[in-house]
């Protein structure tokens, strides 16, 4: 098992390092010379030379990306052309916000996902499966910053119960676990949930139904085991699977959360990579796509060591 | 809005290659299409926004950018605009049909190139196996290490706002799960034993290729692609309403139900009108695709 | 031995509806086994024979079988039992064993925990005290080590402990009943013979009455008192195993015996049956076998034949056997009304 570990964890190493190169490259694949992406348009010629062989602009591309590297492991994520200053604090933040953002709303959409899709999954091809798994496909395909936006018309505007726009009293960005900001995380969590919550519930009904036809659970049924026993079974054997797709819904969130960031202005990470793109500010974007990339890299090798761990049927060598 | 491309495919596979194109695989297929009553109302659906999109300069009473201050914000059925006017007095229903033309423009375009180059590439990593086959699916790995919707968002911000770059960053984010699907199922016919026995009595890797595997993969490659022109369009909508995607005054749906967000205490029906069009399109592109699915796979 | 059998079942049916279909698989059986007696109901796939093995606990899928009939199991009516009483014979009364112990067994559970969620199911004993049962069990089915391989999962271990360890679980909680749904079908030939061995040293060692279910004939004389052939969801001969490895009556089983390898054919050639089953979809006049039979005449078709009674204790459902002049025992073959 902790070869295992080991290996999974070295196998990830590559991967990190080619996510940072997909980002650095980033601020290359836009138009034009990189160095117009870094200072004001009005900055005289000798200055736009000083920041040119100060950020190595001038050296060949490997070399470059070599420096930014060693910048990187030394906590420099680049500094934002409109702030003037380090990205790293404002994203780190930003982040938090985000994180609560999408551990709410991916709470809500698996445990939302999990009730129905067992459902479905139990009575499948019955009416209700059908109505549960149309209602899934209607999540799925739900263009979630209109929902958001029509919350905000029934809730806010209308019904006037919750706020539409922060993520708390008086715009304060600190969070804290109390009503006056849980306030401000309903809508957007719940926007976030829907489509989570829809990818989970087709999930779990075909796992459910799969596992419910299996010859073991007539095995339980043959030993007299009451209907909590037996469901017992079921959730043991689709959890790690849940778990998988629970794990990558999340990461998903945390990286898509940018479009419902932008309707309920939440101070997150999508926010901030909202306004570093009309600002044009690509050290901005660069950093915190790494981050995000990153984040979701590392959760994705969290959740396949915990599904291991917990799944007899996988080999742990 | 997912990276859960789900690897159900194999199945697929195998029931196509049983089927085989044989004539009454199709006619079982077909027959259970026009079985299912919801796969049919939802492409039919669709057909009539198509029509409507393409003869949108026929219909639509006004240009899409046609108005006047004067007019603006017109409730839903105010005579000569029978879906009201948007903040800047211009006729919704014009800007809606106009709009939609971007909209399944820059939604289906990726993923119709994406179903070119990934099932490309990802049939060549299928059958060719070893290392090129390691090659392809490590650089794929790479590209998977990204949450789409941030993927999307990031090269796209990079490239700046625009059509074309909107389609090319949505590409890039189709094209590895493509691969990925396409590998799954190229390998899964090439291990099949009618292949094995093509080879055995000589037949070349081409002709393998042309007469064996490619009729018994590209079916299930569809589906899939299918699958995701739902994602597609809300992903598409979505870069537009950040501002990345078509530039203002053009309509499109996503970029409307942006500009339209100051009208949501006035108007609010008006300002959620877009958002329904592209709620629309995407729930039918998933449920034609769900009953594609299904009627094309035997074990269903 | 009580007065009353161990099972007894009477007009059993036993059909699958679907929109498409209603299959009826088993289409009226009369059975009486006795206490600590071992049945052998043999067949080819789709002859109804794993469904009446089912059926004896109502564990076909609910909601899609529908049940008629008479049907008694260790004096309860099978046929009104509410769900909760019958789960508390299940297992504990009558339990069963079944073809593929790998799907059979829960992945990812240990066999331990198996077994003993059964005890503490039916006894209310502890988790300790289940576990040091369950290694007794263990140990009582042969399995080497078996301590270590309480804490085994099912893929662990080879097919043949696998099955070892369906079989503890089963007799876990001593019952009265064992069904066996092709037991050792799975299984290499030389693990096959040790589970027989270990069914039939268990079953003498408990006391139980047994149904086997085989369409091995190998396999039925091995282990049975008494065999019922059934072919397409009926009963068609019925009688004491030697009788009926003896001295065969119906030409289906007739046909068996001659696409079996046994002593009694040893010198001759293998014989198969022509054809297939009939379509259980759709309902049929006369014997089923007919289309099958190479002595089938228009009498056979137009009316089921009901049972003949060749000789004590033997029915079999043929139109050319003649009913012997023997008197025969009526608790053990009941006719056909």
């Amino acid at each position: 098992m902790l070869f295992y570990i080991v290996r999974r964890v070295v196998y990830v190493i590559p991967i990190a390092l080619a996510v940072s190169l997909v980002c650095f490259l980033l601020v290359h694949i836009a138009p034009g010379d990189p160095i117009d992406a870094m200072v004001q348009p009005d900055t005289p010629q000798e200055v736009i030379d000083r920041v040119r062989s100060e950020y190595g602009l001038d050296r060949p591309l490997p070399v470059q990306f070599g420096l930014w590297l060693a910048k990187l492991v030394q906590g420099d994520f680049g500094t934002s052309l409109i702030k003037g200053r380090p990205v790293l604090p404002d994203l780190v933040s930003a982040s938090g916000a985000t994180f609560v953002l999408a551990c709410t709303g991916g709470l809500l959409g698996v445990l939302a996902g999990c009730i129905l899709g067992g459902i479905a999954g139990v009575y499948r091809e019955s009416w209700l499966d059908r109505v549960l798994l149309g209602t899934a496909v209607a999540g799925v395909s739900v263009p979630h910053y209109w929902l958001g936006m029509v919350m905000v018309i029934i809730f806010s505007v209308n019904l006037n119960l919750l706020p539409a726009m922060g993520s708390g009293p008086g715009g304060s960005t600190a969070w804290a676990w109390d009503w006056a900001h849980l306030r401000y995380l309903i809508l957007p969590s719940v926007t976030l949930a829907v489509i989570p919550a829809g990818i989970v519930t087709r999930t779990v009904r075909g796992l459910v139904s799969d596992i419910i036809s299996q010859d073991y659970i007539t095995t339980l049924r043959g030993k007299g085991l009451r209907r909590a026993g037996i469901v017992r079974h079921v959730v043991l054997n689709a959890a790690p699977t849940v778990l998988a797709v629970v794990g990558l819904q999340l990461a998903n969130l945390m990286g898509g959360s940018i479009l419902v960031e932008t309707v309920f202005a939440w101070p997150g990470t999508g926010m901030m990579l909202n306004t570093a793109i009309f600002q044009r500010d690509l050290p901005v974007l660069q950093a915190t796509t790494l981050l995000l990339a990153l984040f979701f890299v590392v959760l994705n090798l969290v959740v396949d060591l915990i599904q291991t761990a917990i799944d007899p049927r996988i080999s742990r060598r | 809005m997912s990276t859960t491309f789900a690897p159900e495919v194999l199945g697929a596979a195998k029931a196509a290659a049983r089927a085989g194109g044989q004539d009454t695989y199709w006619r079982g297929v077909g027959r259970r299409l026009l079985r299912d009553r919801v796969t049919l109302v939802c492409g039919a659906i669709l057909v009539v926004m198509a029509l409507l999109i393409v003869l949108a300069p026929l219909i639509a009473p006004y240009g899409p950018t046609d108005g006047s201050i004067a007019r603006r914000l017109k409730p839903i059925g105010t005579p000569g605009y029978l879906l009201g006017t948007d903040e800047l007095g211009r006729d919704m229903l014009s800007r809606l049909l106009y709009g939609g033309r971007f909209s399944w423009f820059v939604g289906i375009t990726p993923v119709v190139l994406a179903f070119f180059i990934g099932g490309t590439i990802g049939i060549i990593a299928g059958f060719a196996g070893g290392k090129t086959n390691m090659a392809i699916m490590r650089v794929t790995d790479v590209f998977y290490a990204f949450p789409s919707v941030l993927l999307a968002v990031a090269v796209s911000g990079s490239l700046g706002a625009g059509i074309l770059n909107a389609i090319m960053s949505l590409t890039i984010v189709f094209i590895p799960p493509i691969i990925r699907v396409a590998e799954s199922v190229t390998t899964g016919v090439r291990n099949l034993d009618y292949a094995e026995a093509a080879r055995a009595t000589g037949a070349g890797a081409r002709s393998i290729v042309l007469v064996h595997v490619l009729p018994n993969v590209l079916g299930p490659i569809f589906i899939y692609a299918t699958s995701l022109v739902g994602v597609s369009m809300i992903i598409a909508s979505g870069l537009s309403f950040l501002g990345l995607g078509i530039k203002p005054p053009d309509p499109e749906w996503g970029l409307m139900l942006n500009t339209l967000r100051t009208a949501i205490y006035s108007q609010p029906m008006i300002a959620t009108l877009p958002g329904i069009c592209i709620f629309l399109t995407s729930v039918c592109f998933n449920f034609v695709s769900d009953g594609l699915r299904t009627a094309m796979d035997v074990r269903a | 031995m009580t007065g009353q059998p161990l099972v007894r079942a009477r007009g059993l049916r036993v059909s699958f509806i679907s929109r498409e279909a209603t299959v009826t698989a088993v289409n009226g059986i009369d059975l009486d086994l006795d206490e600590g007696e071992v049945l052998c109901i043999l067949g080819e796939s789709g002859s109804g024979k794993s469904v009446t093995l089912r059926a004896l606990l109502r564990l076909n899928p609910k909601g899609k079988t529908v049940m008629t009939g008479a049907l008694a199991v260790a004096g309860h009516d099978i046929m009104t039992i509410p769900d909760g009483r019958l789960s508390a014979v299940r297992g504990k009364v009558v339990s069963m064993i079944f073809q593929e112990p790998m799907t059979a067994l829960d992945p990812v559970f240990t066999i331990g925990y198996q077994i003993a969620e059964t005890l503490i199911r039916h006894e209310g004993i502890s988790r300790r005290e289940a576990d040091r049962r369950a290694l007794e069990l263990l140990e009582l089915v042969q399995i080497p080590s078996a301590r270590r391989r309480l804490g085994a999962y099912p893929h662990e271990l080879s097919g043949g402990l696998r099955q070892r360890a369906m079989i503890a679980m089963a007799i876990s909680c001593r019952p009265k009943l064992l069904l066996a749904d092709e037991p050792t079908t799975a299984l290499d030939a030389t693990v096959q013979i040790q589970i027989l061995l270990l069914l039939r040293s268990l079953q003498q060692e408990l006391g139980m009455g047994v149904i086997f279910v085989t369409h091995d004939l190998g396999v039925a004389g091995e282990i049975a008192d008494r065999i019922a052939v059934m072919y397409a969801g009926r009963i068609v001969e019925l009688g004491s195993t030697v009788d009926v490895m003896r001295q065969p009556f119906h030409p289906y089983t007739q046909g068996l015996m001659g696409a079996t390898v046994h002593s009694g054919t040893r010198g001759k050639r293998l014989t198969t049956i022509p054809g297939a089953p009939p379509d259980l979809r759709f309902p049929f006049e006369g014997c089923a076998f007919a289309p099958r039979c190479s002595h089938a005449s228009d009498a056979c078709r137009e009316s089921m034949p009901a049972f003949r009674h060749p000789g004590p204790g033997r029915a079999v459902r043929c139109i050319r056997v003649e009913d012997a002049e023997i008197k025969h025992s009526p608790k053990r073959v009941s006719a056909m009304a």
